[in-house]
């Protein structure tokens, strides 16, 4: 049993824990058909809720999770697990009835008209009710968290922002807060609102499908699930003292220390492959390659690949150029997040450009 | 001796009006009229009246595609939003009964609410209601986006979806501060630091030393938006009283204007969206 826990606990780090959540949200992209048949949804299910059964019998995971402010992260996880679920199988559905050229199972009923008062009304009011029982049930069996009187004097470690915004907190391992805390939230922002915007798909408009949008399903989830549900979750369960990743039934530990021998692109660079000091270069000449990095990253490289692929080359034609072009940056931006991860676990790279004077740390 | 009254409820059991008719004498009698200005709504005619002569029920159409209306398909998830939203507001208002936005008493304010108030569950249901509307709002997003419904005409609808969205998060932010323990003041601090990186407006920000006028500089820790948003170097009484006044006044009016022009809307872009 000990042997077990500890054995757990060793799979999990962050390294482990992205690429699991990549690879099961590739299968789930993949075998769409399979795991949409409720009976194997009810399977998965039933697995999920066994091993969150089990975890209670640890107690430094029964602490955590019980925690009143991480309740709501269960009712979180579960409910879009358990939407996505709906969306996908009604997708699948529907994608079957397209492909023998039936229409959608929403066209059936989609013509006919009916009276708001009853046929909405009456959903609305018993939605009403069964919500404010649930509210208060819940309010009657979980006290809202109240710690002692706020105090400068002390802070408390590990201190966290609200669940909602965990996310971006895990961001903050990898990117300065210029970045992680405002300017990726802002692109989020910006690139939600653009979606409609760019997806020039005519397809796909009322009906839940997945084969007529792949294009707009896949990245939109992969945000969503990937980068933002799982992080919190991370942020919540696996995140403890100093940030430090803690597996899940590890007891966290204060003293915990974590040898970080992060470095520069600068130095890998400058030291590395040319052996030469750094210390006295200006500023913006040690940080070029970083520069020259970034240069390609969002200049360079969205021509090229587009010349060499078909399929970018389609894409172009079909959004024209200010489409396209916001698209690939905004696809850039959010596929930065994942690139600086893999970076700093295969090279330990802390900045690619790193002007610490005026806070350019990126 | 009661002999008369027995009589009498004999004869009234006798002539015992049919529920149909007790149905009837309160939809006609002059206080339904003066009210609901239509019959019982079961008729076309008036469960159209219904919808039409209601301030509250005018925001829907009087018919609507039977698809749009299923819950397999919205999963029922702005509606509730919007409920939760009520709901906070409700709460909310009870709230500020008792609580002060002071240091002094914002902490004990809150102890009070659990300890003194009779049926003192209004905390929970605010704050477990405004953790649930995260939740609802996020999962709208997602089915208003598997659904494609953001697809012409109702791009600009999302975008409004969007801002919501942002305003919801705000609220639940701003009022993590109000209980004033140690999980609020860590966790709106570890929130509002990032405030200070803002590019040029932040002073511990990428290019704000370059704003500069005749050496001196405009953002300092005491000019820039982190001072400004929290009313302070830290997380202090002044910014309890700034996000108080957040909290409860400018953007539930801001969140609500919002939904309003939302459900104006859905209305105006042809409804719950569905298939060709
Ligand atoms: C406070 C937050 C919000 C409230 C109270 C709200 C409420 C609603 C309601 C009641 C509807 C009617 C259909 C339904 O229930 O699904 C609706 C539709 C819609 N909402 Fe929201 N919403 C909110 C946030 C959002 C967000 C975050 C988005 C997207 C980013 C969004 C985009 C839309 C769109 C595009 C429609 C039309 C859908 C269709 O026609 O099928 N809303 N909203």
């Amino acid at each position: 049993m000990h042997f077990l826990i500890h054995f757990i606990n060793a799979l999990f780090n962050p390294v482990t824990y992205f690429f699991t959540s990549v690879i099961g949200f590739g299968a789930m992209i993949r075998y769409r058909e399979k795991w949409t048949e409720p009976p194997f949804a009810l399977r998965i299910l039933i697995g999920v809720l066994a091993v969150l059964g089990l975890s209670m019998f640890n107690d430094h995971f029964r602490e955590i999770s019980t925690k009143s402010d991480n309740v709501p992260i269960f009712l979180m996880v579960f409910s879009v697990g358990f939407f996505t679920w709906l969306s996908f199988r009604q997708a699948v559905v529907n994608d079957r009835r397209l492909s023998q050229g039936q229409p959608p199972v929403e066209k059936e009923t989609s013509d006919k008209k009916v009276y708001v008062w009853p046929d909405l009304v009456y959903i609305e009011f018993i939605s009403t009710i069964v919500a404010g029982v649930a509210l208060m049930v819940w309010s009657l069996a979980l006290h809202a968290p109240l710690e002692q009187a706020a105090t400068p004097a002390w802070t408390p470690n590990p201190s966290k922002a609200p669940w909602y915004f965990l996310g971006l907190q895990e961001m903050l391992v990898y990117y300065d807060p210029w970045l992680a805390g405002v300017v990726f939230p802002s692109l989020i922002i910006v690139g939600l609102m653009a979606i409609p915007y760019i997806d020039k798909n005519p397809k796909g408009s009322g009906y839940y499908t997945f084969n007529e949008r792949k294009l707009a399903i896949i990245p939109f989830l992969f945000g969503f699930l990937i980068l933002w549900v799982t992080l919190i979750f991370l942020g919540t369960f696996l995140r403890g003292p100093g940030w430090n990743f803690f597996g899940p039934y590890e007891e966290w530990d204060p003293h915990k220390v974590v040898v970080l021998n992060n470095i520069n692109l600068s130095e890998y660079f400058w030291v590395k492959l040319l052996g030469m000091g750094i210390t006295n270069l200006n500023p913006v000449v040690r940080e070029l390659p970083g520069f020259a990095l970034l240069g390609f990253y969002f200049i360079g490289l969205p021509p090229l690949l587009t010349k060499k692929s078909k399929f970018l080359m389609g894409l172009l034609e079909r959004l024209g150029v200010a489409r396209y072009a916001v698209l690939i940056f905004l696809g850039l931006s959010m596929a930065a997040l994942p690139i600086k991860m893999v970076l700093r676990w295969a090279f330990n790279l802390k900045y690619i450009v790193s002007i610490p004077e005026v806070f350019f740390n990126i | 001796m009661f002999e008369g009254l027995k009589k009498k409820i004999e004869e009234m059991r006798a002539h015992r009006p049919s529920p149909e008719a007790v149905k009837n004498a309160i939809a006609e009698g002059q206080i339904w009229k003066s009210i609901f200005r239509h019959g019982y709504p079961d008729t076309p005619r008036n469960r159209i009246m219904a919808v039409l002569s209601n301030v509250f029920l005018h925001l829907h159409p009087v018919k609507a595609r039977h698809s749009g209306v299923k819950m397999s398909y919205t999963w029922c998830m702005g509606g509730l939003s919007f409920f939760l939203f009520l709901n906070l507001t409700v709460t909310g208002v009870l709230l500020m009964f008792y609580y002060r936005p002071t240091a002094e008493y914002a902490y004990y304010d809150i102890v009070a609410l659990r300890e003194a108030v009779p049926l003192g569950i209004m905390r929970e249901l605010h704050r477990w209601g405004a953790h649930a509307m995260v939740i609802t709002v996020w999962l709208h997003m997602f089915r208003v986006f598997m659904t494609g419904s953001y697809k012409p005409p109702r791009e600009f609808n999302w975008v409004i979806g969007v801002v919501l969205l942002v305003l919801t998060l705000l609220l639940s932010f701003t009022g993590y501060l109000l209980p004033w323990d140690q999980l609020a003041m860590w966790a709106i601090t570890v929130g509002t630091n990032m405030a200070r990186a803002t590019p040029f407006l932040g002073y511990e920000g990428p290019g704000a030393s370059m704003l500069q006028v005749g050496g001196v500089k405009l953002v300092t820790g005491g000019s820039d938006i982190h001072f400004a948003l929290l009313g302070g170097h830290f997380v202090s009484e002044a910014t309890l009283l700034r996000f108080y006044v957040l909290h409860c006044v400018f953007i539930p009016l801001v969140a609500a204007t919002l939904m309003a022009v939302h459900f104006w809307r859905v209305r105006k872009d042809g409804g719950i969206s569905g298939p060709l």
